[in-house]
């Protein structure tokens, strides 16, 4: 058993020991689940994918004259004012002015919300145009300036829906090639895609939400953040498998996070062909070994985690909450999966790689001393399912 | 210089109003090469561009080049026109389905470091189309 306390005080004196979840298997395999939870100080957990529910506040400081912004564009990309005079929102998913969208399908979204958000944190220069009725305290109805991040006095990510648990498989088991946020999918289950972590991921390595909670300080694309609050569509109460792993969706993280302290490789802006935009965001959460039960659940491997297979032509769009089948990791890994006796080729959404160089960071960041670790000031709801949305006609 | 036939990939690049030339009709039949076309564009009043494999002895490929050549026609031995940024390729792997020839794969299991491999590219520009992050372009 340890706490908290003692954990960071072993970090702040350099003596911390940190492994990722990728090593942590194999170390305990080898020197038994108790002696490793003496030794072990924190497991490194990572994760790299596309994140549509992101986006960012920015306040640029007064304008001479001031301008309440009642619209605005960055790059003409729409961002939403409707907040104080010189802030703004700017949503990842959000498609530039003119783009075509899926006119003459399958677009292309070749720049959008995600990518102005890569721009702003690789310190390009920016232009802002916005627009306003005028007041008497903000006369100026008309702005166009070119501005970097270092201009602003405040850039702050949000990523309202991070890290989910765990994730449906996508496949397309109609005639026609379909354009899904789940990448191009070929007709006649041709190709399947998944987009997940597996081992590495957050949640994966805390199925029960024993240590990630409200408060918990996260590595966010190199800044260090926290969790806010339960991402949106958090749902704990869901099928878990005996180790307390989810078999679809569950858990998610709301996260934020200073962007200037991010580092551009790890805030990607995503083009989803047929699709729209998204924004990759690299995560790295560390997971204190406060007890065995702790480390052991850290322990899950690619093998033991199910993923369900959910046909994105029919039965994802209607709803119908059927699955073709539950497969692992190891076999999605594999690059080849089975479906109905035939073979289907997997590709993946989710940069295992970027996420082991994320954890490898994560856990030197904490074996020099400089990432200290925060027990939740709430913990995730356990027993909260996910609801659908009721379709009324007006009362 | 050996009489051996040998296959070169060659990327040509035909500058304005040579594209109604019967160019590659004349590499078959005057310097007895045997060509296999993977991309063209050939349009009349246009730039236009061949990326091809041609098999014949080095005589006879160097004959024709320089035939090529009267034409104010580039010839690039390197001939891929797919390109691979690794500073935008985030290793995701979601390209590695949709390239028949395995020429983008991983490089090992453990790392999952996503590989290119240029020699067995066929340009189909199938990863073009599909890649999130712009990471592979043409050049053309």
């Amino acid at each position: 058993m340890k706490t908290y306390e003692q954990i960071n005080d072993r970090i702040e004196s350099g003596k911390a020991v940190v492994l990722t979840a990728d090593e942590i298997m194999d170390y305990v395999d080898k020197k038994g689940l108790d002696a490793a939870a003496e030794e072990v100080d924190v497991v490194t957990t990572a994760t790299f994918g596309p994140m549509c529910s992101s986006g960012c506040f920015l306040n640029f400081g007064h304008s001479k004259p001031k301008i309440r912004m009642s619209e605005a564009w960055i790059e003409d990309v729409l961002v939403y004012t409707g907040l104080a005079a010189v802030d703004v929102y700017l949503g990842a998913t959000q498609l530039r002015h003119g783009d075509p969208a899926n006119m003459y399908p399958p677009g292309e979204f070749r720049y959008g919300g995600g990518h102005v958000i890569e721009d702003l944190i690789a310190g390009k220069t920016l232009q802002l145009f916005a627009l306003s009725y005028g007041t008497d305290c903000y006369p100026l109805r008309e702005l166009r300036t070119y501005f970097t991040i270092n201009d602003l006095n405040q850039a702050t990510m949000v990523n309202p829906r991070n890290c989910y648990q765990n994730y449906n498989v996508a496949i397309n088991c109609s005639d026609k090639t379909i354009y899904t946020y789940m990448g191009q999918l070929e007709p006649n289950c041709k190709n399947a895609n998944y987009c997940s972590a597996g081992q590495l991921s957050p949640l994966l390595n805390d199925p029960l939400y024993d240590t990630i909670g409200v408060g918990t300080r996260v590595w966010l694309a190199g800044a260090q953040g926290h969790v806010y609050a339960e991402g949106t569509q958090h749902a704990g109460a869901c099928e878990r498998t005996e180790g307390g792993v989810p078999t679809g969706g569950a858990g998610t993280l709301a996260l934020t996070g200073d962007m200037k302290q991010m580092q551009p490789e790890f805030v990607r802006g995503v083009s989803f062909r047929g699709y729209g935009i998204s924004l990759a965001v690299g995560v790295g959460v560390p997971i204190p070994i406060l007890n065995a039960d702790i480390l052991k659940r850290t322990c899950v491997r690619d093998r033991d985690i199910l993923a369900p297979v959910t046909d994105y032509s029919h039965d994802y769009p209607q709803k119908t909450g059927k699955i073709l089948k539950q497969v692992s990791y190891e076999q999605l890994r594999s690059g080849e999966i089975e479906i109905d006796g035939k073979k289907v080729n997997v590709g993946s959404l989710s940069s295992y790689y970027k996420a082991l160089e994320i954890a490898n960071l994560l856990a030197d960041e904490i074996r020099r001393g400089d990432f200290q670790l925060t027990a939740p000031i709430a913990p995730l709801p356990k027993n909260v399912p996910m609801k659908s949305m009721i379709q009324r006609a007006k009362p | 210089m050996t009489s051996e036939p040998v296959t070169h990939k060659l990327m040509l690049h035909f500058p304005k109003c040579e594209c109604e030339k019967p160019i590659i009709y004349h590499l078959v039949k005057d310097y007895d090469l045997v060509v296999n076309v993977f991309r063209a564009k050939v349009t009349p009043e246009e730039e236009g561009y061949l990326v091809l494999d041609v098999t014949g002895t080095e005589a006879d490929i160097d004959r024709a080049m320089d035939y090529v050549k009267t034409f104010n026609v580039q010839v690039n031995f390197t001939g891929k026109g797919v390109i691979r940024d690794e500073e935008k390729c985030t290793h995701c792997g979601y390209c590695i389905p949709y390239c028949p020839t395995k020429a983008l794969h991983l490089s090992d299991d453990a790392s999952r470091e996503v590989a290119y491999n240029e020699a067995d590219c066929i340009e189909c520009l199938a990863c073009i189309r599909v890649c999130p992050y712009g990471a592979c372009t043409s050049a053309f």
